[in-house]
């Protein structure tokens, strides 16, 4: 059947489950946003390309799917680059799809032509630039391959404007075939049986687990191998939501903004088990690499990752889930009750500590708070947090895991996340979910923009901005680096009167002060299936790391 | 050969921008490539690139883990471990009068080397070997003066 490539390329779309898109239109994608008009796709309109690749992140990251994005050529695709490079550092599948200018003029600088494919090469997994109309049917079979398949990434597609112009033969493939492209799933059996032993020998074991988990779909597998061995776990930043929170083998956050104790009980283990997590600075910057006589078991999707920052013993190249329920065909005899006891008992104590202690000086205390908001969002939810402090404190007041899910930039750490990726996901999420969206003034002000789609789309959206008048966390970074009022360029000169903001944007808005009025608020807050604004003023000089002050 | 020097034969499909992602590679994870070339196979949709690279052990496996990641990448044979034939191709114009050029030429005989030109005040040679051979005849020549050396860097075949 002949067909218009532009149309090629939404019947693709929708031949690969997509209903919803996230887009900017212009010159180079003329074509497509024709195509668009004429098919049953949603195309939501963004405010800024970099939201759109955000929102697509948030809009996949619910059902383990592939959101899509678009974005005209230029200045339309180098804006996308930073929200593609945020998924690309989380693992998280997208496709991008940007329009170029006109294949014969490619190289001659014309109006709006960007080399977005050399611009791309170093945050995709992979990406195309096509040059041949007839070419677009496997090419976009195989990105939604690549993007959602092995360790998971997104892909760019550049289409030239006359290519989406052309017509072609339409068939669309149902099998991918790349020679250099076969993922490994299953676990050797080898060192199924060595993990076997391992833990069987181990007495102070521990599991350290990653975003691998939710990206794997394996949860329930992974609270299955903890429940047969006992195992404590400890999670990474993306790894907050791949373990329930609530559940006595969970230990919290480790790695430089992670619990003290966690860190400590990491640096005593004689075994652990890492699963979907690259193990990365951040993760491993406070443990300390003088410990000979520990086991490092590391299992994942990606071998490039596997040794790559701290020395492993046992290598398993594999999809977590397979590894794990490879793991759950066997029963372990293992010894090591005083070992979790004690784990627990840190992570009690330290948790009704951190929570009941009011700070001295006014504000609200953000872990109170964010802990207030845990105990509201029900059990299916979603919980955005942008990056600084706002995303340390929700890390460790959220209890996420289960079907409470925790999205935030933990790779590249970009600010203005939070926001565009709750709107992507309130719209796949069903509509039992809650979604809040959790940020600092300044990430706010980022793409701010967006809290327009809330109103257009109706969105049932908790917007939570924790305010301190700085940039809190690069404060507290250069504080703690340089003493006592050594800050500089963090102050926020000016804020917008965020009550004011949220009218005129039609939403609700609600301002927390002091401890006394959160319950009040968040009450009101999720009583509707309204979207409101949610302020929470905090005092400047409340820490993250308030283990590092106030002990 | 300097035993960090590792010659890899990476066979990739033959797309535009494949050799680009494959150099950006080196270039982004901070590995140097000391000399690299890049040409078709038996079959056209599939591209041979042969670069030599330095590291040890551990950057070696890092790259080729990373290589192994870029889709378009099919194998990567680390040929410096195996029974393999090194060659690299050269030209060197030397500079020579008329007295000397006989001695260039014989020594560059003795090296199995090509006259390819002769002017009045140079003459050129292609010389083919391992690395060893062609710094050896580099190293003789250096006497005479060498007014250009244009090399192809290494490619390699396993032995059959
Ligand atoms: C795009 C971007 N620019 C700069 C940074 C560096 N940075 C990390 S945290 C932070 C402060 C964020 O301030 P705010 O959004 O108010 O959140 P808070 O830390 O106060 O919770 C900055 C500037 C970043 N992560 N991302």
């Amino acid at each position: 059947m002949k067909m218009l490539v532009a149309d090629a390329i939404v019947e693709c779309l929708r031949l690969e489950g997509i209903s919803t898109v996230f887009g900017y239109p212009g010159g180079a994608v003329l074509p497509l946003y024709e195509s668009l008009r004429n098919s049953s796709i949603k195309h939501v309109l963004v405010r800024q390309e970099q939201s759109a690749a955000h929102m697509a992140s948030g809009y996949g990251r619910v059902n383990n799917t592939v959101g899509v994005c678009l974005a005209t050529s230029g200045p339309g695709a180098t804006n996308l680059i930073t929200g593609i490079a945020t998924a690309y550092m989380d693992s998280i599948p997208i496709v991008a799809i940007t329009g170029q200018v006109n294949s014969g003029k490619i190289g001659t600088d014309m109006f709006q032509e960007a080399d977005v494919v050399g611009s791309s090469e170093a945050f995709t997994k992979h990406n195309y630039l096509v040059r041949d109309g007839r070419n677009i049917p496997r090419i976009i079979k195989e990105a939604f391959h690549i993007a959602n398949t092995g360790r998971k990434g997104p892909v760019l597609i550049d289409i030239p404007k006359d290519i989406q112009n052309e017509y072609i033969d339409f068939e669309y493939p149902d099998t991918v075939d790349i020679r250099g492209y076969k993922p490994t799933i299953e676990g050797h059996v080898k060192q199924i049986t060595r993990i076997y032993e391992k833990i069987n020998k181990a007495k102070k074991p521990i599991i350290c687990v990653g975003g691998g988990i939710n990206s794997s779909g394996c949860k329930e597998d992974l609270v299955e191998f903890v429940e047969k061995t006992k195992i404590p776990v400890v999670c990474t930043l993306m790894g907050v939501d791949s373990y329930p929170n609530d559940n006595p083998y969970f230990a919290g956050l480790l790695g430089s903004h992670g619990y003290p104790f966690v860190n400590r009980a990491m640096n005593k283990a004689d075994l652990i088990i890492v699963m979907g997590a690259r193990f990365a600075d951040r993760s491993t910057a406070v443990i300390s690499d003088k410990i000979n006589d520990q086991h490092v078991i590391h299992i994942d999707i990606d071998p490039a990752e596997i040794g790559k920052n701290v020395k492993t013993h046992t290598p398993v190249v594999g999809d977590a889930g397979a590894v794990l329920r490879q793991l759950n065909l066997l029963e372990y005899d293992n010894d090591i009750e005083n070992w979790t006891d004690s784990i627990r008992e840190a992570r009690g104590e330290y948790m009704d500590e951190n929570i009941n202690r009011s700070f001295q000086e006014s504000g609200t205390n953000p872990c109170k708070f964010i802990r207030a908001i845990s105990d509201k969002i029900g059990d299916k939810a979603i919980v955005t947090s942008d990056v600084g402090q706002n995303q340390i404190w929700t890390a460790h007041y959220i209890l996420a895991g289960n079907d409470r899910r925790y999205f935030t930039s933990g790779g590249l750490g970009t600010m203005g996340y939070s926001l565009p990726a709750a709107i992507g996901a309130r719209f796949s999420a069903d509509s039992v979910v809650t979604v809040t969206a959790i940020m600092g003034e300044g990430g706010f002000q980022m793409l701010m923009g967006e809290l327009a789609l809330i109103r257009e789309h109706n969105l049932d959206i908790k917007v939570v901005i924790i305010t301190n008048e700085r940039l809190g966390m690069v404060r507290e970074l250069q504080l703690n680096a340089y003493g006592k009022d050594s800050y500089h360029g963090v102050d926020v000169g000016f804020n917008p009167d965020f009550m004011k903001l949220a009218d005129a944007y039609g939403i609700e808005g609600y301002l927390v002060e002091e401890d006394s009025q959160i319950e009040d608020v968040i009450e009101k807050a999720y009583s509707s299936n309204e979207p409101c604004l949610i302020q929470c003023r905090v005092n400047p000089d409340f820490p993250t790391l308030a283990h590092w002050r106030w002990q | 050969m300097n035993k960090n020097k590792h010659v890899l034969s990476i066979t990739v499909e033959n797309y535009a921008g494949t050799l680009s992602k494959v150099a950006g590679l080196f270039t982004r994870r901070g590995y140097n490539i000391d000399t690299l070339n890049v040409a078709e196979t038996m079959d056209s949709n599939i591209s041979r690139i042969t670069v030599t690279v330095t590291g040890d052990e551990e950057i070696l496996e890092q790259i080729t883990k990373q290589l192994n990641k870029l889709i378009n990448v099919i194998r990567i044979e680390d040929l410096t471990r195996k029974r393999s034939i090194l060659r690299e191709l050269m030209f060197l114009r030397i500079s020579c009068s008329k007295e000397s050029r006989s001695e260039v030429l014989q020594i560059s005989n003795v090296f199995k080397g090509k006259t390819v030109d002769i002017a009045p005040r140079s003459v050129t040679v292609e010389i083919t070997g391992d690395e060893d051979k062609n710094n050896a005849f580099i190293e003789l020549m250096i006497p005479y003066g060498i007014l250009e050396i244009v090399r192809t860097g290494l490619t390699a075949i396993e032995r059959g």
